[in-house]
């Protein structure tokens, strides 16, 4: 008979050898020989921990109360593992980019860095984890308590024995939990315990489970039968409870800060997940697998009213099986170590960054980088913080008297924990949720827990009886088991429906409503985008900051060794020489997130602030740079747009230069033009009058000949001058137009009777004077004039032997059009479209004229409102006059 | 102006090929059906709810045969995560960079 002298012993021993390990595996990975600490199986075993005292024994219990329900703890679970794809690979990345310390701490970092939250999270574990440890120890106390039941000869006292328990553990968590400060770091040596621990649970659970099936039951198909003929044998499980709780454990196996410590905090490697993710629900699998054959063997065996919690230690002891009772001991002893050992050391550091640090640093008033070793604090908060959840575990045990109340604690703490998924599940992947929306939803679901779980779980001490049954205030839609008068579900499916279900609507309305701060949408942005860019915000400048100042700090915080070798890697990474990296931006960066891992990201922010100073460009900074640079932005368009006109003016001013430049040409070409027209006659006139003055004795005949031709060719300039100013009044516009009312005819009667009065060679004039009966509003005089250019052209270059001139006038479109066409041989095709510029001659200067006439016609019949062109094609020399009619010009 | 800008990034920043090879496609597919197992997974294990739970209801459901059911599912699950993740491991090449890798 094993006494309980032995189990002590046994205990202890243990206890020696997990420290034994546990200091073995650290100083394995100070010396970097710890590769198979990496492995994923430890990563997979240090999972285990889900696994307590209160699932190793508490699982048979349960089955035997309720049959398959227990399993819903498991494949909650199995189902988040089988889903690491969508969910814990991310939560995963995000931690490790992060380098988040806790639970708390990925909250906070999520939603803008607040302390505020990190706290209400903190607190909501606190409160939810506590009862968890005393239900641990509670667990170990009955354990112990079966031994010495079973040997009367020893003297076992409940109270100590919790008290020592408590404190080894307490002790063990201290030693290797706050052994480095970085919680980024991997505590090997407590993982590598708690992995050995998984194994010896598993063992001594299936040993258990195949001393009953084939030991005592006698086989698989034995067992069924017992199985099925057991008072558990049919199928009855709440459906509502089968739901609620597979869901429920689901979301305790993400939020429970212990497994997120080891999950998140102690991974090494993501990778590892691709084999957790089958390999713990196996493990799952195996621990449950013998549940249900304990508890009906446990049913059927032991006396009417025995504790079926205790199913798997009182068996093997019924039996008279003492060793296999003392594995099965050795078990239960492990699952709860294990779990008390991580959740002291996660709650620790919750509470030490997020409670002690931040009271702290404003104690010290903004002297933290100077006043004092931050390191030692750090860890001594940390250790007193330990200390603290283990006493308080050791008095809620204590004042709960250990009865049956604890037992049903487990799904309360659950249900509790379980408030944070909201605000978890929507920071990872909902860019939209805010640090109102999580505050206000965490607020709601706890409160909603405590009013409808923990409060009633608790007993009649906390809540009146009365309350229970009427409500508060009789007000019977707020009864805490049948909120909105919804009677007669199950307390717990009742509590966890309303408390999530408003805390997710809370938080998403909150979110909605309220905005976030730049810092919180900049966090979301990196929460919700992990896998596209692991990179931090970039919050500082280091240009005030002292390298100096920061490396004392970081000292203080890191250890000096750590915080040399960390500012040597960035100064190298700078590519400096010295020690001392230049403060930038990058490196602050850097230095804020090694920072986090030890002190939590709320706390390293800080503090990098306090030294960085007024320097420290905020992320509102960052955003109003944004905004001007939008503004620059906009005012940079305003300048393209000016840009782009400035340079189509200067097109246009470059074209109208271009235009300038020719007309220039034309002017100096029309006056050597104008100059050599102007030659010739004066060149003659000079000759003949120098000949009359220097000549003696001319004769009267030759005399008079000479002072003709000198007469002429004055006649000629006169006539050239005329034409000149007349083409230069006409194209400047200056020309007043003498309008007056007259028929065609009259005006074609003068201008041929003038043109041909003094020819030297007659032409005939063949016209229609009835067509020509139309009345014109038109300056008479002028239109005469172009007239009369026309056909004494005509009468001039016709090279016909009988030149003859038709001249027929048509009304075409509302224009009156006059064709003079004579029958000579016309001017050449090239040269039609030369007749009308100024000097244009064509052929020889036969008829000694300027070459302005047509010129000046045209000008007129432009002035008139009409044109002049040459008709080609009209089988000799043609030109059309036309112009408006004159009831047309009245009417404008 | 933001012509000016666009001709410089584009390049850069390549758009991913429509069609992939045969075995990226492969593993696409494979990184598909992962993700439906928990789906999957949820609902053989709610299957049971559609079982007459009432002691007084007929035709019960004997726990034995309850726990051989759910515990073939639960092995199924491990099973096919197993496989998963073994497949998963032979072709890692491009995993870290898969651009839809959520």
């Amino acid at each position: 008979m094993a006494t309980l002298n032995v189990l002590v012993l046994v205990c202890l021993g243990y206890v020696v050898l997990l420290f034994g390990v546990a200091f073995a595996a650290d100083r394995l990975a100070a010396t970097g020989r710890s590769t198979w600490l990496r492995t994923p199986l430890v990563y997979t075993l240090s999972l285990s921990i889900y696994c307590t005292a209160w699932t190793f024994y508490g699982a048979v219990g349960y089955a035997a109360r309720s049959g398959l329900e227990f399993v819903t703890i498991y494949l909650g679970p199995t189902l988040v593992m089988v889903s690491w794809w969508w969910g814990l690979r991310k939560l995963v990345r995000v931690g490790r980019s992060q380098r988040v310390t806790s639970i708390a701490d990925l909250i906070s970092s999520r939603y803008g860095k607040s302390n505020t939250l990190a706290i209400c999270v903190t607190v909501l574990a606190v409160l939810g984890v506590t009862p968890y440890i005393a239900l641990q120890l509670q667990s170990i106390t009955l354990s112990f308590s079966i031994f010495a039941e079973a040997d009367p000869s020893s003297i076992y006292n409940e109270a100590s024995s919790v008290f020592w328990v408590s404190a080894g553990l307490a002790m063990f968590a201290i030693l290797f939990g706050t052994r480095n400060l970085d919680a980024n770091e991997r505590h090997h040596g407590v993982v590598t315990a708690i992995a050995i621990e998984a194994v010896v649970k598993l063992v001594a659970l299936l040993a258990v489970g195949i001393f009953v099936v084939w030991g005592v039951a006698g086989g698989v198909g034995p067992i069924m039968d017992r199985i099925d003929a057991s008072e558990i044998g049919q199928w009855s499980v709440d459906r509502g409870r089968w739901t609620a709780i597979t869901f429920l454990a689901a979301a305790a196996f993400v939020c429970l800060p212990r497994m997120f410590q080891v999950m998140v905090v102690e991974n090494d490697d993501e990778r590892h997940l691709r084999t957790a993710a089958w390999a713990f629900p196996l493990y799952l699998l195996l621990m449950s697998l013998f549940v249900v054959p304990i508890a009906v063997v446990g049913l059927d065996l032991m006396p009417e009213g025995s504790n079926p919690d205790l199913f798997v230690l009182t068996i093997p002891l019924a039996l008279g099986n003492d060793w296999l009772a003392m594995l099965s001991f050795i078990g239960g002893f492990s699952s709860a170590t294990s779990m008390v050992i991580v959740a002291a050391m996660a709650l620790s550091t919750m509470v030490s960054n997020h409670i002690v640090m931040p009271i702290w640093l404003s104690s010290q008033g903004g002297r933290a980088s100077v006043s004092g070793d931050v390191r030692d604090i750090v860890l001594f908060s940390r250790r007193v913080s330990i200390a603290a959840i283990m006493a308080l575990g050791f008095f809620y045990y204590r004042l709960s008297g250990g009865g049956a109340a604890l037992a049903s604690i487990g799904l309360i703490a659950f249900a509790g924990i379980a408030q944070i998924l909201p605000a978890l599940v929507g920071g990872l992947f909902w860019r939209g949720a805010t640090r109102t929306g999580a505050l206000v939803g965490l607020t709601v679901g706890f409160g909603l827990w405590v009013y409808t779980l923990l409060l009633p779980g608790m007993g009649g001490a906390l809540m009146p009886p009365e309350v229970l049954q009427n409500g508060p205030l009789g007000l019977s839609w707020l009864r805490p088991q049948a909120l909105f008068g919804i009677d007669g579900m199950d307390p717990m499916v009742h509590s966890v429906m309303w408390s999530l279900s408003l805390n997710a609507a809370a938080f998403c309305i909150a979110s909605l409503a309220s905005f976030p701060s730049p810092l919180e949408r900049l966090q979301g942005a990196q929460f919700v985008n992990v896998f596209d860019h692991s990179a931090g915000p970039r919050g500082w400048t280091g240009s005030v900051a002292q390298s100096e100042d920061l490396m004392i700090m970081t000292q203080r915080i890191l250890g000096a060794a750590e915080a040399h070798e960390f500012f040597q890697k960035e100064a190298e990474r700078q590519g400096g020489r010295g020690y001392l990296p230049e403060p930038t931006p990058a490196f602050l960066e850097a230095l804020e997130r090694e920072l986090s891992g030890s002190v939590g990201t709320a706390t390293a922010h800080a503090m990098i602030g306090q030294i960085v100073g007024g320097s420290s460009v905020s992320v509102e900074d960052l955003l109003a740079v944004a905004d001007e640079s939008a503004q620059l932005l906009e005012y940079s368009g305003q300048l393209e747009a000016k840009s782009a006109e400035l340079t189509r003016t200067a097109r246009k001013l470059r074209e109208a230069n271009e235009k300038l430049t020719q007309i220039s040409m034309q002017k100096d070409a029309f006056l050597g033009q104008v100059s050599h027209e102007l030659r010739t006659p004066m060149t003659s006139i000079r000759a003949f009058s120098e000949i009359m003055r220097d000549t003696e004795g001319l004769t009267a005949e030759e005399r008079t000949r000479y002072a003709a031709i000198i007469h002429d060719e004055s006649m000629r300039l006169t006539r050239l001058l005329d034409d000149l100013l007349d083409l230069s009044v006409l194209e400047n516009g200056q020309v007043n137009l003498n309008m007056g009312d007259g028929t065609l005819k009259d005006v074609l009667d003068r201008a041929v009777s003038t043109a041909l009065t003094g020819a030297e060679r007659p032409m005939r004039v063949r016209r229609n004077r009835a067509a020509e009966r139309i009345p014109l509003h038109t300056d008479l005089d002028r239109l005469a004039q172009v007239f009369i250019n026309v056909i004494s052209n005509a009468q001039k270059y016709c090279d016909a032997p009988e030149p003859s001139l038709k001249i027929s006038v048509h009304d075409v479109g509302g224009q009156v059009v006059v064709d003079f066409i004579d029958n000579g041989s016309g001017i050449p095709p090239e040269a039609q479209s030369m007749v009308f510029e100024k000097f244009a001659r064509v052929g020889s200067d036969k008829a000694g004229g300027a070459g302005l006439g047509l010129a000046i016609c045209r000008e007129i019949m432009q002035r008139l409102g009409g044109e002049v062109g040459y008709l080609s094609g009209a089988g000799g020399g043609a030109f059309r006059v036309s112009l408006p009619l004159a009831y047309k010009q009245a009417a404008q | 102006m933001n012509e000016k800008r666009n001709p410089d990034a584009e390049p850069a920043v390549a758009p991913p090929p429509v069609f992939l090879e045969r075995q990226s496609y492969r593993r696409r597919r494979l990184a598909d059906a992962a993700r439906l197992l928990p789906i999957l997974g949820a609902g053989l294990f709610a299957i049971p709810l559609l079982w007459p739970a009432e002691p007084g209801e007929a035709d019960p459901v004997t726990m034995s045969s309850a726990i051989t059911y759910v515990f073939l599912c639960w092995a199924f699950l491990i099973v096919a995560g197993a496989a998963f993740g073994v497949a998963a491991k032979r072709m890692p090449a491009r995993e870290a960079k898969e651009p839809e890798s959520e």
